[in-house]
């Protein structure tokens, strides 16, 4: 039925002919474009009214945080739904769901740093600040759920007058270690990479104020080549730490899991999975995140079809991994032929929470696996915001499936009890992700959100000839 | 520190990489040392004209990640074993293994506060005031979309006159002479 004729013209200018591959850069960016785009979103003096609205929005939706603690102060955590046995409720779900979506930002920015794949550049800057504000929400879970989060700092070694120490056989405390590293390096290697584009901004802002305070966060950069040099450096070792960091802080979290001796815990597939899975739900978000900001402030040039295509790509290999890994998890209940296990499972799946399991399957499993692999899907915008979405609720669930149907059903059945979240779990919950969407909302307009100089070692113009042959020429060799 | 006054040096604009590198490629060959490139982003060939090389970041980081490893470690040690004992399911008070974590998250932790705030120290940032400020066009380009070449006033070779006829072989947009 094939009919015979030419080939038809690729009309799209963004596919690049020789490839048959979306550009990671839209053709005909200069230095000064991209630059003049960038710096504007921040620079100019009117703010959107849509991003005043929205943040008036997400800030009323993290008040919901303000009032939720201030209860939890007030009141103690029996105002949450966590008893016995089942005493890790939502505040251990929303921040291992919360910390594992940082983890596409360092990914982003360091893995994919060490492996050159160049076309991260665009997405870099706000996948990291993604991670941050996912960490700052995360954080204050763990912190609350010990009780009295005014004594929180009893966690750190310190020589105190009562002469206790932490207890470091415990992976609770290996999770302070890792959080709060992973907290550190992660605002270090954001600022770091910003510093260049805030003496970019230093230079273009025209109010005073701006380029005061612009001009004290860039320190003075003024891009000198030996600068540069040493900042490359440290670029590409902060990039090499965090690879190893992002993998051991869901590892140790894991670890909180997978060290108790618990029928549905204690497993040695949990580090790699709970990996592979935050990778997955950090992609997602930052499809969340990306997909309204391209469109909002015009950036299809910068963050094109291919980042979405690529994303895409990533959340399928690492759903697969998660696919495999709740495979395996039902497997072993079997064939370790350990009775706990196999009820813990069979619980799991058909028990009174078993409708969360096929949640879970459904949105992380069924629904992105089967139509991921369709390059049409994958770069159909809308369809990959509302597949985001379907993925962040599945990982939810899954460390919902993890935390609750492990501890209600205990070794013990006249231990047994249920788990009920209550209302003030509801707000803290719904709080943060209005803190999230709050802060990113500033950061949006008041940082560069596309980090100018790395999309400026991406154009075929920096291309250096030896002789010093003009610009015309070495854009149309680099064609 | 006596106020420095007089020319820092001369400022040589290109608008293409390769036309910079060219002209720092000759001045180096011409004997210039002190000469700086300024660029809206990494150009590796023109550190290479500079002879620029070896940073000693990666040292630092190596320090600072054997400085944390050895205090987390020690810390760890000293807790666990002689400041607060605790016998926990009949674990040896030296139990390595469960120290690994911590220990390993310490190393990463001043190794890379090493590397980046060396960085910024081997860098002499911050840094806010600087003479290049001064020149009327290093400002608009330098972190935008130009690419700059400084011959500095205290290099040996460094004459006035001879200096701007050297530069102006290159064709650059300009050569502004810039003061402290």
């Amino acid at each position: 039925m094939a009919t015979q004729g030419p080939i038809p013209e690729i009309v799209d200018p963004m596919i690049d002919p020789r490839t048959g591959e979306y550009a990671v850069i839209a053709p005909g960016q200069t230095f000064k474009s991209v630059t003049q785009k960038i710096a504007g979103i921040v620079l100019t003096s009117n703010t959107p009214i849509a991003w005043m609205g929205g943040l008036f929005l997400a800030a009323t939706v993290a008040l919901g945080v303000v009032i939720a603690v201030t209860w939890l102060v007030l009141k103690g955590v029996g105002i949450w739904g966590i008893t016995i046995p089942g005493a890790w409720g939502f505040a251990i779900i929303n921040f291992v769901w919360w910390i594992g979506i940082g983890h596409a930002g360092t990914l982003i920015s360091a893995i994919l740093l060490l492996f050159k794949q160049t076309w991260r550049n665009s997405i870099n800057r706000f996948a990291e600040a993604m991670t941050i504000f996912a960490v700052v929400c995360a954080g204050m879970f763990p912190l609350l759920h010990v009780g009295r989060p005014w004594l929180g700092y009893w966690l750190l070694p310190y020589p105190n007058t009562m002469n206790v120490w932490p207890q470091f056989r415990s992976p609770l405390a290996w999770d302070v270690f890792a959080v709060s590293t992973y907290a550190t390096i992660s605002v270090v290697f954001w600022y770091i990479g910003m510093i260049p584009d805030l003496g970019t901004l230093r230079d273009r802002a025209t109010m005073p104020l701006a380029k005061y305070i612009y001009g004290m966060l860039s320190l003075g950069w003024r891009g000198s080549t030996r600068h540069w040099i040493r900042y490359e450096s440290a670029s590409l070792l902060l990039a090499g730490l965090s690879t190893p960091l992002v993998l051991s802080v869901h590892t140790t979290i894991s670890f909180d899991f997978a060290v108790a001796a618990m029928a549905g815990w204690h497993t040695t597939i949990f580090p790699p999975y709970f990996v592979a899975g935050a990778v997955y739900s950090g992609f997602a978000m930052v499809l969340t995140l990306a997909i309204p900001i391209r469109k909002f402030y015009h950036l299809e040039d910068l963050v094109t079809l291919r980042h979405l295509d690529n994303m895409a790509k990533v959340m399928l290999a690492t759903g697969s991994i998660v696919g495999y890994g709740y495979g395996m998890e039902v497997f072993m209940s079997w064939y370790s032929a350990s009775h706990w296990e196999f009820f813990m499972m069979w619980n799991r799946m058909f028990g009174p929470m078993g409708w969360a399991y096929w949640v879970l399957i459904l949105t992380n499993l069924a629904i992105p696996l089967t139509t991921l692999w369709s390059r049409k899907l994958r770069v159909n915008v809308g369809y990959l915001f509302f597949l985001s979405f379907v993925v962040n609720i599945g990982m939810w669930f899954e460390r919902f499936v993890i935390v609750v149907t492990s501890l209600y059903r205990d070794y013990l059945p006249s231990s047994w009890g249920t788990y009920r979240a209550t209302k003030w779990d509801y707000m803290l919950f719904i709080g943060t992700w209005g803190l999230f969407t709050t802060l990113f909302l500033l950061f949006a307009r008041l940082a560069p959100m596309v980090p100018m100089s790395e999309i400026r070692m991406m154009l075929p113009q920096t291309k250096v000839r030896p002789g010093g042959a003009d610009a015309e020429v070495v854009v149309q060799e680099a064609l | 520190m006596p106020p420095r006054e007089g020319v820092y040096g001369l400022l040589a604009e290109f608008n293409t990489p390769s036309e910079l590198v060219h002209a720092t490629e000759m001045a180096h060959r011409a004997g210039y040392r002190r000469m700086e490139c300024y660029t809206p982003y990494p150009v590796e060939e023109a550190a290479e004209a500079l002879r620029f090389h070896k940073t000693r970041v990666p040292l630092l980081c190596l320090l600072g990640g054997l400085a944390g490893l050895t205090t987390g470690a020690l810390l760890e040690i000293w807790i666990n074993v002689w400041g607060y004992p605790l016998n926990l399911r009949a674990m040896p008070l030296f139990s390595w293994p469960a120290f690994v974590v911590p220990a390993y998250e310490m190393t990463i932790l001043f190794a890379g506060l090493s590397a980046a705030f060396g960085m910024i120290a081997l860098n002499g940032l911050p840094q806010l005031y600087h003479p290049l400020f001064n020149a009327p066009n290093f400002a608009s380009g330098a972190t935008t979309d130009k690419f700059f070449l400084c011959l500095e006033a205290n290099d040996p070779r460094f004459e006035g006159a001879k200096t701007r006829e050297f530069l102006e072989q290159f064709s650059p947009v300009s050569v502004v002479e810039v003061d402290h």
